[in-house]
């Protein structure tokens, strides 16, 4: 089976709901593992990546935990285009989707749980849960290591802990993200104090693939550095709190815009709809920085009853791979034409979202004043 | 700009090296660069970037102090550290410890792992330290001149090493 027709179309993909998910689009939980007795898959030779593979992957599909409807292929199977439409749900890393012979994915028919096989280290393993979920990402994946624990051997010393090809994530393997839309923080101009205090905290801020990547349409992903000398609960815990506390800011940030400059927003969310629904050719980053100010729209409730898997929906099927699956002949389209095909999808779904409603943002001021 | 080792080629590489404060500028020719060893200035830098700054650095000054080290299981070597940033295999973690401490401090909450431990490890672990504990017992007991209680710690150790 192609992974196309195993994952869930993006519309579907975008009704997952959780906690907090106004602001927070996703957590995730990723652990790195690597065998005892193979050198580091960056350091090793193809022989000893097929033997690590050939351990690991068995191991991981046959675990019960993932429930018998699983995913799992070599990456050299997979077209380009699958592996960057992974790469776009946040399935699989960017530099997993370059592999070919010698490394996998293992993937859960519920897709919130991602095992990729020698990738930097032999296992990156994630659970991922929509809205803010740290710690169900974090049990969720604890069990898959246990599990795991019984069938192979991890490379681990007393002192150490795990062990990884880069000592950055030595210790516990342990990395805690969670994806969030700030656009109130961005318009408030107080993102980079955000930034600023998060970083001093020990903790990255880095945009929406991840590292070296630019923080399009308003969405940051928060995530610690620190893996050696704390418990994994710890780091949970702790990045939980740092979450609660900008989420709070970015409330907070958006009710003082509300009060204060109505306008500035209507003229945003406004443009925005009128952009989306009108244009003829639209890049990426153009397209995901509207598709932010509509979303922030939809919270608002100036879109009526809208809801925001519609708007998350436009900002998955901008991506290239999304577009170029939904173009009739899906064929490589050249950038020309994607944002020509991306201008004519996001005019159709946009004429489906009701006229922004002014009311909805100036009603509380105005109330009583002459409609 | 001519190389300033043999003033005949054009320099092509140019590194600026700061050192207790003196900044020394070398401007060299691809082969005089590569023969003093100024060839490669990125492999500093990533090691660098990937781990903080200075981390490569220090992992060099450990270098000096043990020599040229290379994993016995792997081959990897401190220059590959440099280079990627990255360990060959789970040996390295023995073979290059020293150095790998002082990086470790830099970018870690401390550098002994208080996370989950295999569930087979817990066991041995656990046996280790209470092992450990029952000889410090022992040790005590004994300068204490307390041989009552030194003769019962040493059936619990005789005991103890019998079930391991």
């Amino acid at each position: 089976m192609s992974i196309l027709d195993f994952l869930v179309p993006a519309s579907e993909a975008c009704l997952r709901s959780g906690p907090h998910d106004k602001i927070v689009l996703s957590s995730r939980v990723r652990l790195a593992r690597n065998l005892r007795t193979v050198p580091f898959p960056s350091h090793s030779k193809k022989a000893e990546r097929i033997k690590a593979f050939e351990t690991l992957m068995p191991a991981v599909k046959s675990l019960t935990l993932l429930g018998e409807e699983i995913f799992a292929e070599s990456m050299d199977k997979l077209p380009a285009l699958d592996k960057q439409v992974l790469v776009e749900r946040h399935l699989i890393s960017r530099e997993h989707a370059a592999k070919n012979a010698g490394s996998g994915i293992v993937l859960n028919r519920e897709e919130n749980v991602c095992v990729m096989v020698n990738e930097e280290d032999h296992l990156r393993m994630q659970a991922l849960r929509p809205g803010l979920q740290l710690r169900q990402a974090w049990m969720a994946i604890d069990a898959v290591d246990t599990a795991l624990q019984e069938k192979v051997e991890f490379a681990f010393t007393e002192r150490y802990g795990f062990l990884t090809a880069c000592p950055t994530n030595l210790g516990t393997g342990i990395r805690v993200s969670a994806m969030l839309h700030l656009p109130g923080l961005v318009l408030a101009e107080q993102i980079n104090q955000i930034i600023q205090a998060v970083n001093k905290l020990g903790l990255a801020v880095r945009g929406l693939y991840g590292e070296g990547t630019e923080a399009l349409g308003n969405v940051f992903q928060v995530s610690n550095q620190m893996t050696l000398g704390e418990p994994e609960n710890d780091i949970v815990e702790r990045i939980n709190k740092v979450l609660l506390q900008i989420i709070e800011h970015e409330e907070n940030a958006r009710l003082s815009q509300m009060e204060k400059k109505p306008a500035v927003l209507l003229n945003h969310i406004g443009r925005a709809y009128g952009v989306l629904g009108n244009s003829w050719s639209i890049s990426s980053k153009e397209a995901m920085n509207l598709i932010s100010f509509l979303r922030l729209g939809v919270d608002l409730g100036v879109f009526g009853k809208t809801p925001k898997s519609l708007t998350d929906e436009l900002f998955l099927r901008s991506q290239p791979a999304h577009l170029q699956l939904a173009h009739p002949l899906r064929e490589k389209l050249g950038s020309d034409e994607r944002d020509l095909f991306r201008a004519q999808m996001l005019r159709e779904r946009t004429a489906l979202i009701p006229k922004p409603d002014p009311q909805a943002l100036l009603g509380k001021r105005e109330e009583g004043s002459p409609e | 700009m001519v190389c300033q080792f043999c003033k005949l080629k054009e320099a092509t590489v140019h590194v600026t090296e700061i050192a207790d404060n003196k900044v020394k500028k070398v401007d060299a020719c691809a082969a005089c660069a590569k023969e003093k060893n100024y060839n490669d200035p990125a492999a500093f830098a990533i090691a660098d970037h990937l781990l903080g700054l200075g981390a490569a650095q220090k992992m060099e000054e450990a270098s000096e102090a043990v020599g040229t080290l290379s994993c016995d299981q792997c081959g990897y070597t401190q220059a590959d550290f440099k280079k990627s940033g990255r360990l060959g295999c789970a040996h390295c973690y023995d073979i290059f410890s020293d150095g790998l401490d002082s990086v470790l401090k830099t970018m870690h909450k401390d550098i002994r792992h208080r996370g989950k431990v295999p569930a087979g490890m817990q066991s041995a672990l656990a046996g280790a330290h209470r092992l450990q504990s029952l000889n410090r017992d022992l040790q005590v007991a004994i300068a204490q001149e307390d041989f009552e209680s030194a003769a019962r710690l040493r059936d619990e150790i005789k005991a103890f090493k019998a079930a391991e």
